[in-house]
């Protein structure tokens, strides 16, 4: 008789060995939309379970259920890139006594194959697996209820965690190739009615803008990627997230097809505009740890040319093979810019916690030029400061910083502003930009913070960059 | 010259940072009854207060017989706005009354002179009378078609083609140059069609106006596109203008460029192309001197 490992939710618990005290992991793949935290540590309560780590790779708006698990001891630490809503603001109030460790993306897979974030059981949603454990973010059958693309930030937890349960929405026949995890890897299969809402995997951070401040901010990152000196034919590129960033990307298609100039690779997060660029014949290779939106998804599973790369592949430190090692332009957003270019994309402006770190200070510091692109003001919310509230990105990585006011270039590449400054951008001091911000705003009043560290920053090598403390109201 | 609401301070205070050439502050048709009083005191405190820089402020009044034309004339002039833009103006009467207005806030404040009109057009009468309009005070800075207004008193629909205000836009023109001032075509108002909008701008251009009204600084970029000249037109005036400095250092009457020979009319066209291309950044004054 064949020993199958399609299991309940409780069995696969039991089998896995875990016990009080012990680290589980999950990804994030299905953002806004997920099921599998909520459902996981629902059971997990259920079964009595107290003190539990967990590590996930980002958490959002739809994780509030977790603040009652907390209240009650279930879950005692945190680890995570992010933190929005309702989970964000109780923890910046000091919910937790332990405080909730920050990491980037690739810190986080540094983190994780060094053995400094061990996990004990890893619980993992896919889109479609097999009885043996083969799972993929892509749909593989008529039943399909999910898809999510990449699974690049479950890779390292599959990899090294020592028990890893798959939860699928869709259980397909052996053999489910290409597959994402293997099911080397898999110790128990569990089928659920859904691991996540796909629809709900491009809502939080991505915008599409027709807002006239995001297109002018975009235009001008693009005028500075095309003067950057680093605009070549084989060029490669990342672009975060934020409006800006995102329309930024058009703007530079014009200016790649009309200078007949090609990219190697788009990497990062992956988007229907960069899938377009690429299906157009403008990137060669899209190197996707995360995709983005559906369209994004749905390339991955057709297209060989996209690839899928786990966390330590994409943004790893440590690891030289890392493909951040590789890229040349990124483009990011930001809460915050201080004076010294260090920047801020976790905590607002409020003190509470409204954020991710995500790759920022991965392809901030690794690529050949990193572009900041932010409004000098959000309404009455100046972004250009003399001082972060949180340090995520040290300034020392960080090349250009695009407002609406104009683009400050960080002093260690003075090349660059020569390049910019020939090219007739208005290159200006960031101290003039924070004063500028200053004589609009005012100086805020300081934030509230109390002594009680809510959250911890680790920089991207492991060491402790910045603490959060809790606000209060 | 960009449309600003007057009662929105968020868009206040980023207006300028799109480039537009000049600003129009509304307390008009975009302000409800309500916030008239609100919206005017928001324009004072912005004029005051944000750093518009070089941008041309203009601030679009109601009309004086209306309860707030008076209060706003007082308001804006007080906050030392460069242009005061007078709605659906029909007679030369009527901007000597806004004249007389003025005076009477600028002697106040002692700086008689320094507030511009510029009179906005908007009816059958106001085309008849635009010429009288345009010449009546020699604060008139430019004049302007309001084409809703406009078209609605000629009881017809606005088409894209706009045949029904090529009269109007053409007696604009006119009336400017004889007064020997700035025209300004209306606004358009549909967004999501650039190409409409484009093919207006081109067709004003070629019409003979200054500049457009925008609603959105999204078709800032249009309009400056239109208006900037051709690399080809810009090389051939400055040939002209070298010719000139050329022939005057030299004492010599007759200029000639490629063997044709340069009048007036060639030298004042030259000058205009150079002047549009430092207003659109494609020249800059340094390297003209």
């Amino acid at each position: 008789m064949r020993n199958t490992k399609v299991v309940s939710l409780e069995e696969a618990i039991r089998r896995s060995g875990l016990k009080d005290g012990m680290t589980i992991s999950f990804h994030h793949h299905f953002r806004g939309g997920d099921k599998v935290v909520n459902m996981v540590v629902a059971k997990l309560a259920e079964m009595g379970f107290k003190d539990l780590k967990l590590a996930a790779s980002s958490l959002s708006d739809v994780h509030a259920p977790l603040i009652e698990h907390i209240k009650n001891g279930v879950i005692t630490g945190i680890s995570t890139s992010g933190l929005r809503g309702e989970l964000a603001n109780e923890i910046s109030h000091g919910l937790m006594d332990e405080p909730v460790v920050f990491r980037s993306h690739g810190g986080r897979g540094s983190a994780i194959a060094n053995g400094e974030l061990h996990i004990d059981v890893a619980f993992l949603g896919a889109s479609s697996c097999d009885e043996l454990g083969n799972a993929s973010g892509c749909p593989r059958s008529e039943n399909a209820k999910s898809i999510c693309g990449s699974l690049g930030y479950a890779l390292p937890d599959a990899k090294y965690a020592d028990h890893v349960v798959v939860l699928t929405d869709d259980l397909v026949d052996y053999p489910n190739v290409p597959k994402s995890i293997s099911a080397c890897e898999v110790e128990s299969v569990v089928v659920v009615d859904s691991v996540g809402d796909s629809s709900k995997i491009s809502s939080g951070a991505i915008r599409d803008s027709k807002n006239p401040r995001d297109i002018l901010l975009a235009q001008q990152a693009a005028k500075v990627i095309i003067n950057s000196g680093y605009f070549e034919d084989g060029f490669s590129i990342q672009t975060g997230t934020g409006g800006a960033s995102l329309a930024a990307v058009k703007y530079i298609r014009e200016s790649m097809i009309e200078k007949g100039i090609k990219a190697s690779f788009a990497l990062g997060g992956i988007t229907a505009h960069m899938v377009k660029l690429h299906e157009e014949g403008l990137i060669g290779r899209l190197i996707d740890v995360q995709s983005f939106d559906k369209v994004a998804a749905e390339s991955i599973a057709s297209d060989q040319l996209h690839q899928e790369v786990s966390a330590v592949e994409y943004a790893s430190a440590d690891n030289p093979g890392s493909a951040v090692h590789a890229l040349d332009i990124v483009i990011l957003s930001a809460l915050e810019v201080d004076v010294d270019f260090n920047v801020n994309v976790l905590v607002g402006s409020d003190g509470i916690i409204r954020g991710a770190v995500g790759g920022h200070p991965d392809t901030a510091e690794d690529s050949a030029l990193s572009i900041i692109v932010c409004p000098l003001l959000r309404g009455r919310i100046p972004c250009v400061v003399p001082k972060v509230t949180t340090l995520i990105t040290p300034g020392a990585g960080v090349d250009v910083v695009v407002t609406e006011y104009g683009i400050a270039v960080n002093p260690r590449r003075p090349e660059i502003a020569d390049r910019l400054k020939a090219a007739g951008l208005k290159v200006v001091d960031i101290h003039d930009l924070a004063a500028k911000a200053t004589s609009v705003i005012g100086v805020p009043d300081p934030l509230p913070f109390g002594d009680k560290v809510v959250g911890i920053v680790m920089d991207r090598h492991g060491k402790v960059l910045d603490k959060i403390y809790n606000i209060v109201d | 010259m960009m449309f600003v609401p007057g009662n929105n301070p968020g868009m206040m205070a980023d207006a300028h940072i799109y480039g537009p050439d000049s600003i129009m502050l509304d307390l008009e048709d975009s302000v409800t009854m309500a916030e008239k009083d609100a919206a005017r005191l928001l324009v004072y405190n912005a004029l005051k207060s944000i750093d518009y820089g070089d941008t041309e402020m203009v601030v679009r009044i109601n009309p004086l017989n209306t309860p707030y034309g008076h209060k706003d004339v007082e308001a804006v002039v007080k906050a030392g706005v460069d242009v005061i833009r007078m709605p659906k103006t029909e007679t030369a009467d009527e901007v000597r009354e806004l004249e007389a207005e003025i005076i009477k806030v600028e002697e106040e404040l002692g700086c008689v002179g320094r507030t511009q009109i510029m009179a906005a057009i908007e009816s059958a009468l106001g085309i008849v009378n635009a010429y009288e309009i345009a010449t009546a005070s020699k604060r008139m800075m430019g004049i302007a078609l309001g084409a809703e207004d406009y078209t609605a008193n000629l009881k017809t629909p606005r088409t894209p083609e706009g045949s029904e205000l090529l009269l109007a836009r053409e007696t604009i023109v006119v009336a400017a140059r004889a007064a020997g001032i700035a025209c300004f075509d209306t606004v358009y108002s549909n967004l999501d069609d650039m190409e409409t909008f484009r093919k207006e701008v081109e067709l004003i251009k070629n019409l003979g106006f200054d500049g457009k009204s925008i609603i959105n600084p999204r078709q800032i970029q249009v309009v400056n596109e239109v208006f900037a000249p051709k690399q080809k037109d810009i090389d051939k005036a400055l040939r002209i203008i070298a010719a000139i400095k050329e022939a005057r250092e030299k004492g010599s009457g007759v200029i000639a460029v490629n063997g044709k020979m340069v009048d007036r009319p060639v030298v004042l066209r030259a000058e205009r192309v150079i002047a549009l291309a430092v207003a659109s950044g494609i020249l800059n004054e340094e390297e003209l001197s």
